[in-house]
Formats: structure tokens, sequence, C-alpha cells
């Protein structure tokens, strides 16, 4: 069967995928925010895992919330994302340098 | 035996779907791939008796998110060329970071044996277990008023793209409604009394 530890390197891997993306995909940013989906799915395998393994349900309620926020936060991302293109015309991270005061 | 074979197949999907998201050159692709990673996981959930959120995954993230990215993907025109000038040189880097993060993690889980904690099977579940009905008893109860403020994020947020991405498009004639319905006849018509004219 499954073990925790199995579980656990799983996600483990999945998260540094996930860091190495965001230094490989410096410039992109919609492949960034896809690699910060990434990660939480790697965090939500945690609570999976630790759910089952301890028999408390409250992980997977957690994970339940994380989901809820994630698409929140992509929802709002991808937005901010389309009225950024309209008015610069392009999603180079190392082009908004607007706020620099 | 059989369930952890196929847990390491699933497993080997999933990390190589990942490695397919973070060095596809199309963000289409990486979209695509990343759709296979959510699938994966999901199957994996199934095995660990989490049915709901292997469920909610899939409708939600690849129902609903992933659509989200791939329609965002494809509506902005993008030189992806442009995005690989110059990245090749920061692959030592991210290596070695993702490396420092398995490395802290494997010692975790191998050296330290998790602090001692021996969860290597899984507690049995009652035969008539439900996952659901565990996870909605938890939620409608113990965590109702957290759930009060997921809706209200959820709110929250589609509010804020809706608001976000609204465009008043310049030179439309839409109409105005509060002028029309306020609008009274007196206002418009003039009634010009006069006394009538000879025929010439």
């Amino acid at each position: 069967m499954i073990s925790l530890a199995h579980v656990l390197t799983l996600s483990g891997i999945l998260f540094a995928i996930a860091v190495a993306g965001v230094f490989l995909n410096r410039k992109n940013i919609i492949v960034l925010l896809m690699c910060i989906e990434l990660m939480l799915l790697a965090v939500n395998f945690n609570f999976v895992a630790f759910s089952r393994f301890l028999g408390d349900i409250g992980g997977q309620i957690f994970v339940f919330f994380i989901l809820t926020v994630a698409a929140a936060e992509s929802a709002i991302g991808l937005a901010i994302l389309v009225v950024l293109f309209r008015e610069r015309r392009s999603i180079n991270v190392e082009e908004l340098d607007q706020l620099r005061g | 035996m059989f369930p952890t074979i196929l847990f390491y197949v699933f497993a080997a999907v999933l990390i190589l779907a990942a490695l397919g998201v973070i060095l596809a050159r199309n963000p289409v692709h990486s979209a695509l791939l990343l759709v296979l990673c959510f699938f994966t996981s999901a199957v994996i959930w199934l095995m660990l008796d989490a049915e709901f959120l292997g469920i909610v995954l899939v409708l939600v993230y690849v129902g609903a998110v992933m659509v989200l990215f791939l329609f965002v993907v494809m509506m902005l025109d993008i030189n992806i060329e442009e995005f690989r000038k110059g990245l090749a040189s920061y692959w030592p880097l991210a290596a070695a970071v993702a490396g420092f993060v398995v490395f802290a993690i494997l010692n975790v889980i191998v050296v330290r044996q998790l602090g001692g904690m021996s969860l290597r099977v899984a507690p049995a579940l009652p035969a008539d277990y439900s996952n659901t009905r565990a996870l909605g008893t938890a939620l409608f109860t113990r965590y109702a008023y957290p759930a009060q403020v997921a809706a209200v994020i959820l709110l929250v947020a589609s509010v804020a793209a809706i608001v976000l991405t609204l465009r008043r498009r310049k030179g439309g004639k839409p109409q105005n409604i509060a002028l029309q319905v306020a609008a009274r006849a007196r206002d418009r018509v003039r009634i010009v009394k006069m006394a009538s004219e000879k025929r010439p």
C-alpha cells in the first residue's frame, strides 16, 4: 500500500519542480501563475495525505478552502493580466516597472 | 501490490507533466500539461480516499480555472520567443534551488523518519464510510463560519474580475435608461399658440 512517505516525497518533488519553474520562466507571467498553481497542488497533496493517515477530516476541509482561495486568486490574477496586456501590449515581467516611483 | 504500482505510474506521469509545464515553450502546451497534472493528482487523491476533493479538483480546476487560463493564453497575442531570450542561463540556479528543496524534504522523510511518526499504513475506514458525508458534516458544523468567509471571498473575486475587465467602448451609442424613463412630453414638445394667417 501507499505509505505517507510516498505521498510526501511526491509532493516535495512537485513543489521543487514548481520552484524551478519560477526561476526558468521569470519573464512570462502566465507560466508564473501556473507554477503557483503547481505549488498549491503540492501543498494540497500534503494536506490530503496527512488527513488520511492521521484520520482527521480537518486537512481535507483545509484543502477545500485552499482550492477556493486559489480559484479566486487565479481569476483576479488573470483579470489583472488582461487589463495589463490591454494597456501595455506585453506581459513581460521585466517591463513592469511603472511603480518604481 | 496493485495500488502501489498504480501510484508509481500516476506519480511518474504527474512529475513528467509538471516538468513539461515548466519546460514547454508554448504557454498553451503548459496549460494543457497542467490539466494532465490535475487529472493524475485527482486519481492519486481518489486512491487516498479523498473522493470528494478528487472530483472537485477535476470539476473546479480543470473545468473552470484551467479553461480560464487557456482562454487568457489564447486571447493574448504574445510573442513566445521573446520570453526565452537569456533565460537558459538560469537553469543552474533553478536546479540548485529545486535540489535543495528536495534534499530538505527527503531529509525529514527518510533520515528523520518524520520525527518517529510511523505512518506506513492508513487507518482502516468503516465499511459505510462516506467521504462526502464526513466532509459535509465537518464543513457545515465545525467549519460553518469559514465556509461563509470562503463564499464571500468567491463573491468578491468574481465582482473584482468583472470590474477590472469592464471596458466602456469609445464612440459607442449606449442607451441611458434613466434619462429615457425620466423624459416627459412637455420637455420635448413645445406647443405654440398663434393666430391663423390669411392666405395670401
